[in-house]
């Protein structure tokens, strides 16, 4: 009895801490955009509903804290840890975030084959078929997907960043979403079978290397071969 | 060794005396007449892979289930063209080596033609008697981009069928006969199952022969109207200077086909080129980004990003946007590029026939057209990749397209004018420079004459 109330009162003491801790970081970091009460500013939305995958998501890709109000939050190295992550997140869903909105948990998976259709099916017209990134709509960059770890790429299908579509577990299921992080991994390493890459430009890279190799060396030579056999 | 060959020919031919004359023919030395001949090259290589490569491609649009070394589409539902490609590319000797050669070559093949006639066209090599072979020209380069589009369309993967799915449409928006045109050409609305088998003969046959005969016929031609030449101290209207035939040009000749070889197979060894095993096969619901056609056909796409959105109502026809950049302007402009000889000849009432050709800052008139024709091209082909510039510029596509409408009327027209200038000034620098330089040959006298 004693050791359980023990038990609870240390859980406590360190909830508590974290939430401390939480609520530091979030004054020296967030409060300007996002407000004291979490309700939002000019600078930027309301946390009030928020759950940890957004959290964790926009803070361990760098997104936030944004660092200058009004531009589009791009991934850049993180500037929190860990335990610094898991306090902000302590500290906003004990202030009104949505605590049912869990960090995905992403299991192993080797069904590369059902990952790429669904990739295909849901991803590819934005980032591209090697995942490298592309334009989308009115200025927005779908960015390249290789720098992400699987929690990112599973918190991101989840909840949409930006204009980025959500995908819900009706849409792609846990199984699936297994399935497409695993694919969305494996393009990291994209086997190049046929040699070196010419960029993700596809045929605009290859049209200008036909040009510079193809007609270029050919000049080349001919200008080689042309003054070497001048009328000898 | 030549010498018994000729003989034995002539024994059973009669033929020693057009032998000998042909090996004596000279060929010009200027490296830029060896730039028809880079073209010819890609066609002998093109030929043998694509030969190689149709050993083992099935032109099927029949649904299989794919099992092999591409994990990630491993069990996939596909055309057996897609998975045939799959198992060239992956599990037959060589067969990556000579896909990815062939591809390339049909890149460079397209380049090396564009870079042979603009020689031709600011030279004035088309002018009388030489329009037939500019004609055929055309006509060749017409033919190199349909065959290089039919052959982007065969794999069946996500790229090439985008490209056939806007093929279909701009086919659909021609007025009255396009919704015929395409079912007839298309065998029903797109996708149909019998496109492949139907591109297939069309690539690797008809095309084929098509250009080889007007190859046949364009070297005919030159062979019995002989080549032209810069103008220079020896050169005259009535003779050809330059290296014989035999043996110097044949060498050169020689050195270059090889050459050329070994650059397509270089960079078909070393550069990935159309991985389509990344792209997937073609499902009409799913479209990949950033995503063009090969460069010859890009300017076509550009067309149709940047053209107007006019679809034209009569009743109850449709007269489909597509039908204005992708068939009028298309046509438009070969009709320009055919008829540039005659409208020239027109304009500058020339009718002289013309053996030695023209610098071309001694035309600016047509110097400024063809920088104009090549600029156009060139700012199409630029919109063609706006998804690239875009990502590239950090800005949105939409305002890049407004930007590419505004620099597809404007820069063509300052080149142009830039290139007319530029003409006009080194006119006049070579007005006052002394008319010809003479050759002097020392005699054995020790005097001087003139050569
Ligand atoms: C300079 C202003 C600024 C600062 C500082 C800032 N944010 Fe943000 N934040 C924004 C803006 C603007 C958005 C909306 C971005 C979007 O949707 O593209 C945003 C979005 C978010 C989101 C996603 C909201 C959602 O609805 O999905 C989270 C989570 C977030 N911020 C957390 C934080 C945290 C935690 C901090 C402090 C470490 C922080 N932000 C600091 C401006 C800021
Ligand atoms: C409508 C276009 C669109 C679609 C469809 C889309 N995304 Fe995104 N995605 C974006 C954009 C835009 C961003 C950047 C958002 C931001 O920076 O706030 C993004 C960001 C991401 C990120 C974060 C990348 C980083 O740099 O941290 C991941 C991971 C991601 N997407 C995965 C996916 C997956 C997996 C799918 C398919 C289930 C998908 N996306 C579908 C547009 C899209």
């Amino acid at each position: 009895m004693i050791a359980l109330l023990a038990a609870t009162l240390s859980l406590a003491v360190v909830s508590s801490d974290l939430d401390r801790r939480g609520a530091d970081l979030y004054a020296v970091n967030c409060v300007t955009c996002h407000g004291a009460d979490l309700g939002g500013t000019a600078n930027g939305p309301s946390l009030q509903g928020v759950g940890a995958d957004a959290l964790d998501f926009y803070l361990s890709t760098g997104r936030m804290p944004l660092e200058v109000p009004g531009t589009e939050p791009l991934p850049a190295p993180p500037l929190f840890g860990r335990e610094q992550i898991s306090a902000l997140i302590a500290y906003v869903l004990a202030h009104g975030g949505d605590a049912n909105a869990q960090i995905p948990q992403v299991r192993a998976s080797d069904d590369l084959a059902r990952g790429r259709v669904l990739f295909e099916e849901n991803c590819q017209a934005c980032h591209g078929a090697r995942g490298d990134g592309a334009v989308t709509g009115f200025g927005w960059i779908a960015p390249p997907l290789n720098p992400d770890d699987p929690t990112q790429v599973a918190e991101a299908v989840r909840i949409g960043p930006g204009i980025m579509p959500r995908f819900g577990p009706h849409e792609i299921d846990g199984g699936d979403l297994d399935a497409l992080v695993a694919y969305v991994v494996s393009l990291r390493k994209p086997p190049d079978a046929g040699g070196f890459s010419v960029g993700s430009a596809g045929p605009v890279g290859e049209g200008l290397f036909a040009w510079i190799f193809g007609v270029g060396g050919g000049i080349l030579l001919m200008l080689l071969v042309g003054e070497t056999l001048k009328r000898t | 060794m030549i010498r018994a060959l000729v003989g034995w020919l002539d024994d059973r031919l009669g033929a020693a005396p057009f032998l000998r004359s042909a090996l004596r023919k000279a060929f010009p030395d200027h490296w830029s007449f060896m730039l028809g001949e880079l073209a010819a090259n890609c066609f002998f290589f093109i030929l043998a892979s694509g030969t190689y490569l149709a050993f083992f491609f099935h032109p099927s649009d029949a649904h299989v289930v794919y099992h092999g070394p591409v994990r990630s589409l491993d069990g996939r539902t596909m055309t057996a063209a897609y998975a045939s490609i799959l198992r060239l590319s992956f599990e037959t000797q060589a067969g990556l080596l000579v896909r990815q050669a062939h591809h390339w070559c049909a890149l460079v093949f397209a380049a090396a033609v564009v870079t042979h006639m603009s020689r031709v066209f600011f030279t004035g090599a088309f002018r009388k008697p030489r329009e037939l072979n500019w004609l055929i020209g055309v006509t060749m380069l017409l033919l190199v981009i349909a065959d290089g589009f039919t052959g982007y369309s065969l794999p069946g993967d996500a790229l090439s069928g985008a490209g056939l799915r806007i093929a279909n449409a701009v086919a659909l928006s021609i007025p009255l006969v396009g919704s015929w045109l395409a079912f007839l050409a298309f065998g029903g609305p797109y996708p149909t199952a019998e496109l492949t088998a139907r591109l297939f003969p069309i690539h690797i046959l008809f095309i084929p022969a098509l250009l080889a005969t007007l190859i046949g016929a364009h070297l005919s031609i030159l062979w019995h109207q002989k080549h032209t030449q810069f103008p220079g101290a020896r050169q005259r209207e009535n003779n050809v200077v330059g290296s014989p035939l035999w043996p110097t040009y044949a060498v050169k000749s020689g050195a270059l086909t090889l050459a050329t070889f070994g650059i397509l197979l270089l960079l078909g060894g070393l550069l990935e080129i159309n991985p389509v095993w990344e792209y997937g096969p073609y499902d009409p619901w799913t479209t990949a980004s950033p995503a063009q056609p090969d460069w010859y056909a890009g300017w076509l796409e550009g067309a149709l990003r940047i053209g107007p959105r006019w679809a034209i109502h009569i009743g109850s026809h449709t007269i489909g946007a597509p039908f204005w950049p992708g068939v009028v302007l298309p046509l438009a402009l070969f009709s320009v590029l055919y008829a540039w000889p005659f409208v020239e000849a027109f304009l500058t009432r020339d009718r002289a026939e013309h053996e030695l050709l023209q610098f071309p800052w001694q035309n600016p008139l047509r110097v400024s057209f063809g920088v104009w024709a090549l600029g156009i091209g060139g700012s199409l082909l630029a919109a063609g990749s706006d998804d690239v510039q875009a990502r590239l510029l950090h800005v949105s596509v939409q305002s890049l397209d407004w930007f590419d409408r505004v620099e597809l009327i404007v820069a063509p027209v300052i080149a142009a004018v830039v290139a007319w200038s530029v003409c006009r000034e080194l006119q006049s620098r070579h007005a006052h420079e002394k008319p010809e330089r003479v050759l002097l040959y020392r005699n054995r006298e020790g005097g001087y004459e003139e050569g």
